[in-house]
């Protein structure tokens, strides 16, 4: 593989390394709510690998318009799937925020080691 | 009007809207009645879908009239209306049993929420076994999640909040795996809809990919399905949920995943990919394996009643999978039947657990001595939904642990190997399930009850039902295993 392939991926190679970065934050983090900033950049790389499936160079968003049925259009269906996709990202977060205030509240602290230190 | 084609859509859009009409009644018990009533209806819409089904139906249902591919289908065949037949039935009994329970754990004003969130669950569960649609099942995987969230949190137990955590992160990082799994595969194939999708993948020339998402797939819904040794999730929560949520989630939820991991992966893939069934079965039948051995030993040495009950949830879950991985009729009923089996069983076992609970505040085995004694007939659904869990002949345990062992002794010259490790984990559960017993009936009571005398009777009374079904099931297992052979059947109608 040769560098101008390598760099026709790059929307690819990012996803990767997003991915990995965040699947590391949630791993290896015991602050809670950066476990969940970690569990959120994970998401968002899906995101980035939904848009850059769709995209077709010079397209265009699928109206058709009188005069204009020749254009080349983007695929919107992904576009739509990853917008779902977000909603439910950002209502896991909202829920995983809550639980760590719940937490905060009963054990009055969001590190993981004294928690389970705690019980 | 005949409303029988729309029952399919009416299963998840029921208890779908319901659940923000439950929020408006105020009167605590109003909020019950009207949650259990949804359940009750979306039991018997199930119920009458399996009865068309098992005589040959298929449900096929075009949402707003857009046929598929292009709009979203909903189909159920033999293996969803088993799954849905759990599912609602799960929801169903234990909404029936919940009153007097959830008023001693939940805050009265908290009550309308904790049913809709309940019925979020049912309904998420319900679209995941109707949809024919890779992404619509992601959506709704991801609506039951938050919704049992919600209701493992939302206990009085303070533990419950670090493992609904864990929970959270684990099932969140799963349903994001399943994600880019048919991201992937919708790359390539430009469908969503799984019929179409399976049609597709043969003229994909380059697999690559292909191969990539069935293995995010897989690990994704194995995370959701708690396959050993991706558990980690499952004991804490549903040791610290409250009692009626642990009926509920152990009966079905775990199944749930199990049933879109099988389906996806003999649907999709293995018709299509050349060696995948060989890669499916080298990957998770050591895993099952595993899971099998070191759950029940774990559970044999477990203290806490919830947390064996749960840690042995986890070696069944390896019983379905094994038999999934052995590619054979035989064994695809074995585990469909056993869905349907450990539901029961286990079932039967929290609701004796939630009984228990009602007069006394410490689940501890050594607390728990000479409660039989205190609450007889609790202990006599114990006997039997225990003995079921253990495959004892009479109850409906045996007969999946019997299919198991016989698809098992097809599997060639190392069959010996599984059937000794399906005995061995047998006896396991022997010995954990005799350490309950042990401890209830013949040990001396060590604390007194806060009150003598038997669990409120719709609680005691749902427990009895559930207990009897396992013998029931057991003596008449045709209907769950016409189901499940029907399923099988359709599952491997390729290589057939």
């Amino acid at each position: 593989m040769n560098l101008l392939e390598l760099l026709g991926y790059f929307n690819y190679w990012v996803f990767a390394i997003i991915l990995t970065v965040g699947l590391y934050t949630v791993i290896a983090k015991v602050n809670l709510v950066k476990k969940l900033i970690g569990l959120s950049i994970f998401q968002s790389a899906v995101f980035l690998m939904y848009i850059t499936m769709d995209k077709v160079e010079g397209g265009t968003a699928p109206i058709i318009q009188k005069g204009m049925e020749d254009q080349v259009f983007s695929n919107p269906l992904p576009q739509v799937l990853i917008l779902t996709a977000i909603v439910v990202g950002v209502s896991t977060l909202a829920l995983g925020l809550a639980i760590v205030v719940r937490i905060k509240e009963r054990y009055g602290t969001i590190e993981e080691d004294e928690i389970l230190d705690a019980d | 009007m005949d409303i029988t084609p729309h029952l399919p859509a009416l299963q998840v859009v029921v208890p779908l809207l319901a659940a923000p009409l439950v929020l408006l009644l105020r009167p605590r018990g109003l909020a019950w009645a009207g949650a259990t009533s949804v359940a009750v209806l979306s039991f018997c819409i199930a119920l009458s879908m399996a009865v068309d089904v098992a005589q040959g139906a298929h449900f096929r249902y075009a949402m707003g009239g857009w046929e598929a591919p292009y709009g979203i289908e909903l189909s159920i065949g033999a293996f969803s209306a088993l799954v849905l037949l759990i599912v609602s039935g799960a929801a169903a009994f234990s909404l029936l049993a919940a009153r007097h329970s959830v008023d001693r754990q939940i805050e009265d004003e908290r009550q309308p929420l904790f049913y809709a969130a309940w019925l979020l669950a049912l309904a998420g569960l319900a679209g995941i076994a109707v949809s024919a649609d890779a992404f619509n099942i992601f959506v709704f995987m991801e609506i039951s999640s938050l919704a049992s969230y919600v209701l493992i949190a939302g206990g009085p137990d303070r533990r419950a909040l670090p493992s609904v955590f864990k929970y959270l992160i684990m099932g969140t990082i799963g349903a994001t795996f399943y994600l880019i799994g048919i991201g992937l595969v919708y790359m390539m194939t430009g469908t969503l809809n799984l019929a179409d999708m399976e049609a597709r993948i043969g003229d994909v020339t380059d697999v690559k990919p292909i191969m990539v998402a069935a293995g995010f797939i897989t690990i994704g819904l194995a995370l959701k399905a708690a396959v050993f040794p991706l558990h980690v999730w499952l004991p804490n929560a549903y040791t610290h949920a409250p009692h009626m949520i642990t009926v509920f989630l152990a009966a079905c939820a775990t199944k749930v995943a199990i049933y879109v991991l099988i389906r996806f992966d003999f649907f999709v893939f293995q018709a299509n990919l050349p060696g995948h069934h060989l890669q499916f079965s080298f990957f998770l039948l050591p895993l099952a394996l595993l899971g099998i051995l070191v759950a029940s030993a774990v559970a044999m040495f477990e203290g806490n009643l919830k947390r064996l009950l749960a840690t042995s949830s986890v070696a069944q879950i390896g019983y379905i999978i094994l038999g999934a991985s052995f590619l054979t009729e035989a064994g695809l009923t074995a585990s469909a039947v056993h869905l349907f089996n450990h539901a029961l069983a286990k079932g039967g076992l929290f609701l004796a657990v939630a009984c228990l609970a009602c007069h006394y505040r410490d689940l501890r085995l050594d607390q728990l001595a000479g409660a039989a004694r205190n609450m007889p007939l609790t202990a006599a659904a114990m006997v039997v939904s225990g003995f079921s869990l253990i495959g004892i002949p009479g109850t409906a345990g045996f007969i999946s642990k019997w299919l198991l062992i016989s698809a098992a002794l097809d599997e060639g010259p190392y069959a010996w190997v599984l059937v000794a490790i399906i005995l061995a984990s047998s006896l396991m559960a022997l010995v954990y399930i005799w350490r309950i017993l042990e401890t209830l009936y013949f040990r001396p009571a060590m604390t007194a009850p806060e009150q003598p005398g038997e669990a409120p009777l719709p609680l005691l009374g749902v427990t009895l039902i559930v207990a009897l079904a396992n013998i029931g099931f057991g003596l008449f297992p045709q209907f769950p295993l016409s189901l499940s052979s029907a399923a099988a059947e359709l599952l491997l109608r390729h290589t057939l």
